[in-house]
């Protein structure tokens, strides 16, 4: 698996935590109240931080 | 890979107002997917909302929107319809919106089975206004006018819109993003009017107020207590208990659709 490249819009990005709590991978993390990807790699492209961010602040890209 | 939801937010417009891991934005990520299946002409879909949290969703997306008074949203969309039968109407409000202010207009659009589609986010409180309880807050639950517990009976949003006369009406919750824009599409591209209920969450008046430790305890609830219409049937009453369907609740295509109706009665008019 090539994981995926996480792009996290910090200005929207109201720290909530859903996208971390959801990702099956465990790809997310918390750095207080932002959301940060430290591992990528791990990334299954599923979307579900895509799709459950409330706060348009994460894309998927395929890369 | 990653949507594009940019070129439907109105430029400069984010982020948005909501509180950290309110559903209304789940909502609005679905609701421009499925105007994108739909592949809706901007410059002919009519987004109309009343008042309140939910109701500010048209404010965000580029189209033709509306913000109007609280609980009016489904008049003025049938204002819209009626002037303009060849727009596509959506119309968006939350539970209190809807169902107490806008009770009236709400089961009344119902009723005419106008070609519309209301998205009523349903997060169980008035928010925007600091956390009354609405006809839709569940009984016994606190709310910041029901210190006590909510002695209310609780509104079924979907049933009343069944008995009501809508002819589309399917519910969802925030937790079920793809579900969201499948049903919203589906009723969209029905003629008649359509309700689609989202179950939402509210973690900052309803969640922390019962119970609820954080937005996920509160997605998580959601995803926990929606059962399918398809699974439903081989369950029992018993584990059915305090749960809420999910899906496609109810469809009717027979029912004849308001604005050919009145069509019908100006070609008379005019004739006579």
């Amino acid at each position: 698996m090539s994981g995926a490249r996480l792009e996290i819009i910090e200005r929207n990005c109201k720290g909530c935590s859903i996208c971390v709590e959801f990702c099956p991978k465990d790809v997310l993390e918390m750095d207080v109240f932002l959301v940060t990807a430290p591992r990528p790699e791990d990334c299954i492209k599923c979307m579900q931080c895509e799709l459950l961010c409330p706060d348009f602040a994460i894309k998927v890209h395929d890369e | 890979m990653a949507y594009d939801y940019d070129k439907s937010i109105r430029p400069g417009k984010l982020p948005h107002i909501w509180c950290p891991g309110c559903g209304h934005g789940i909502v609005m990520k679905g609701l421009i997917r499925a105007m994108d299946t739909c592949e809706l002409d901007r410059k002919n879909t009519a987004i109309v909302s009343g008042i309140g949290c939910a109701s500010r969703l048209p404010g965000y997306l580029d189209a033709c929107t509306l913000h109007t008074a609280h609980g009016r949203g489904a008049a003025f969309a049938t204002g819209v319809k009626m002037a303009k039968p060849e727009m596509t109407v959506i119309c968006c409000g939350g539970d209190g919106d809807g169902t107490a202010i806008g009770g009236n207009h709400f089961i009344h659009a119902c009723r005419r089975n106008i070609d519309m589609t209301y998205v009523l986010m349903n997060n169980f409180i008035y928010g925007m206004t600091g956390g009354q309880f609405s006809p839709c807050t569940p009984t016994g639950a606190i709310a910041s006018t029901t210190p006590y517990g909510n002695p209310d009976q609780v509104f079924d949003i979907s049933k009343l819109a069944i008995g009501a006369g809508a002819t589309f009406v399917a519910r969802t919750t925030a937790a079920h993003p793809r579900e969201i824009d499948k049903l919203i599409a589906q009723g969209i591209k029905h003629k008649g009017m359509s309700i689609i209920e989202v179950l939402d969450d509210c973690p900052t008046t309803y969640g922390r107020r019962n119970k609820f430790r954080s937005v996920i305890d509160m997605m998580k609830h959601l995803k926990a207590n929606s059962v399918s219409v398809k699974a439903a049937p081989k369950m029992t009453a018993e584990q059915l208990e305090g749960k809420f369907l999910t899906g496609v609740l109810f469809e009717d295509t027979e029912k004849p659709e308001y604005c050919e109706q009145y069509a019908n009665v100006i070609k008379k008019a005019q004739s006579a």
